[in-house]
């Protein structure tokens, strides 16, 4: 009787730190997954965005590589990791606009209030993000394909799937950044107009000699033109460590900056 | 006071109305001007060595061709955030109390149209200004400039009473909303951003076609070459064949929404 009672009265040893983090990381993401599972139409906007700027510029601009200085004969690899990359900045920007949605209806609070850390609430929406970006990426990557544009080869379509897996990311950490700052869906069009403006202003519709005197200027500053080439190798040409490593460093830098802004944009939401 | 003038007064009222909703809503003014501006100037940039295309239309620069595509842009998506905007008032029930009140039901939806005509008439002046602010020469002159303005704010009338019909069929906002990637296909699939002429198949046979290529045509002419009487029967055509088929579609649509509630 006595040992009975002393182990219903011994509290469970609390798990520890990085474990719990983990599962709540996994809680967050299954949420997200669970969204997207029962109301699949709501990506439908995500996947459709990315896949007509896919094939609108092709008919349009594809003519394009006919200009002297082009780097390639086929517009459709060369605008592909464009809308890959449209694609993950679309899915991030709406994971801010979920966050803001969230705000609204009080669940972000309630979230605040549990013992998680901040960065663990943070990371939750950004890898969810990540891995939904994957969906719009493989979509246009198959129309892609089926147009005629040459497969990238394997370590050339996995570069390409870690870039956007990371633009996803620095889009959710923008947009968690509005989210919390404006604490309302309001905020949405400057999440995607932000997104929209850092993915094109880089050498998206044409290589940097062919851009015009103060977007060229833009592109060589804009850290995404380095994303943008990193995830482009595959498709006009060979894959290189050169090619790839100022993409990473890239993503790095965008991540570090976005993601320290998001988080004391919590602290603050917190306090 | 005679019929007409209240009328007037009442589309005048509404119409005031829709303008001011767009201009505090941010979430409704940012896609109007500020996609189609942002776009403008990176394909602007981007794409601005098309010019050198053997077979690309004379023109001073690619911002001067490029700005009827622009105006367009933005008064296509005026059109859908009219009917957005409507769709939220029949979702409120706003628009069940003017069904209420001793108005004709056109007045209604003429109310609505001449805030989006309205949008597109400050869309014109805005993209114009742009042009002017970065040196874009109109060859036709002030003739011309006020020729594209008219058919601006006269396309964007049409349009938006595309977008009046499926807000009155449908009433939701959403259903209204998701119809707004298929304003960007229609763009695309027109001579908006490229001469037709120089456009991949089946975008070039597609654009051939489409209405729209007629409008964006008849407002790039005076800016690039001078007023051409065929290019602007052109567009006041395809303009008509729009009106008419909003004016068919808002009347079923208004119809259904009165049998419905």
């Amino acid at each position: 009787m006595e040992a009975a009672t002393a182990t219903a009265a011994s509290p469970r040893p609390a798990p520890a730190p990085w474990r719990a983090n983990l599962a709540t990381i996994a809680a967050l993401v299954a949420r997200a997954r669970n969204e997207l599972v029962r109301v699949p139409g709501a990506a439908i906007p995500g996947v459709l965005a990315p896949t007509i700027f896919f094939l609108g510029l092709n008919g349009v601009f594809g003519a394009l590589t006919h200009v002297s200085g082009f780097t390639t004969g086929s517009y459709e690899a060369f605008i592909v990791p464009v809308s890959m990359l449209q694609g993950a900045g679309f899915t991030g920007a709406a994971a801010g606009v979920n966050l803001a949605r969230d705000y609204e209806s009080g669940w972000v609070d309630r979230l605040l209030v549990s013992p998680a850390p901040r960065w663990v609430l943070l990371a939750g929406t950004v890898l969810a993000a990540s891995i939904r970006a994957l969906i719009p990426a493989t979509f246009v990557l198959a129309m892609a394909l089926l147009l005629g544009a040459d497969f990238p080869g394997i370590d050339g379509l996995a570069i390409a799937y870690a870039m956007v897996a990371g633009m996803a990311a620095v889009a959710a950490c923008w947009g968690s950044f509005l989210a919390l700052r404006f604490k309302s869906q309001s905020a949405a069009p400057l999440m995607q107009a932000g997104m929209m403006a850092l993915i094109l202003t880089t050498t998206a519709y044409a290589p940097l000699a062919l851009l015009a005197g103060w977007l060229q200027t833009v592109a060589r500053v804009n850290p995404v033109t380095q994303v943008i080439e990193a995830a482009r190798q595959g498709f006009v040409g060979g894959v290189s460590w050169a090619d790839t490593w100022p993409g990473l460093l890239a993503l790095a830098g965008m991540l570090a900056l976005l993601g320290f802004l998001a988080l004391r944009e919590m602290r603050r939401t917190a306090l | 006071m005679s019929a007409l003038a209240t009328n007037a007064r009442v589309v005048k009222a509404l119409g005031m109305r829709s303008v001011k909703q767009t201009f505090r809503r941010p979430q409704l003014i940012a896609p109007i001007i500020v996609f189609p501006t942002l776009l403008l100037a990176i394909q602007t940039g981007g794409a601005s060595s098309a010019v050198q295309l053997p077979g690309f239309p004379p023109v001073q620069s690619f911002l001067q061709f490029m700005l009827a595509g622009a105006i367009v842009q933005s008064l296509m998506i005026a059109g859908n955030s009219g009917g957005i905007a409507l769709a939220v008032d029949i979702e409120m029930g706003f628009t069940d109390r003017l069904f209420s009140a001793p108005i004709p039901r056109f007045a209604i939806v003429l109310g609505r149209l001449a805030g989006t005509a309205a949008l597109g008439l400050f869309a014109a002046l805005w993209f114009l200004a742009i042009g002017l602010v970065f040196g874009v020469t109109f060859e036709a002159g002030a003739a011309g400039v006020l020729l594209a303005i008219v058919l601006a704010t006269c396309a964007a009338l049409a349009v938006g009473g595309i977008g009046a019909a499926i807000a009155l069929r449908t009433g939701s906002a959403s259903v209204v909303q998701g119809l707004f990637p298929l304003v960007l296909v229609i763009l695309f699939l027109s001579s908006a951003f490229f001469p037709q002429e120089l456009m991949i198949e089946p975008a070039k046979t597609i654009a051939q076609y489409n209405p729209l290529s007629f409008i964006v045509e008849g407002i790039r002419e005076p800016m690039i070459s001078g007023i051409d009487a065929a290019d602007t029967l052109d567009a006041v055509l395809a303009i008509l064949g729009i009106v008419l088929l909003g004016l068919l579609l808002s009347d079923r649509a208004l119809r259904h929404r009165l049998r419905v509630g």
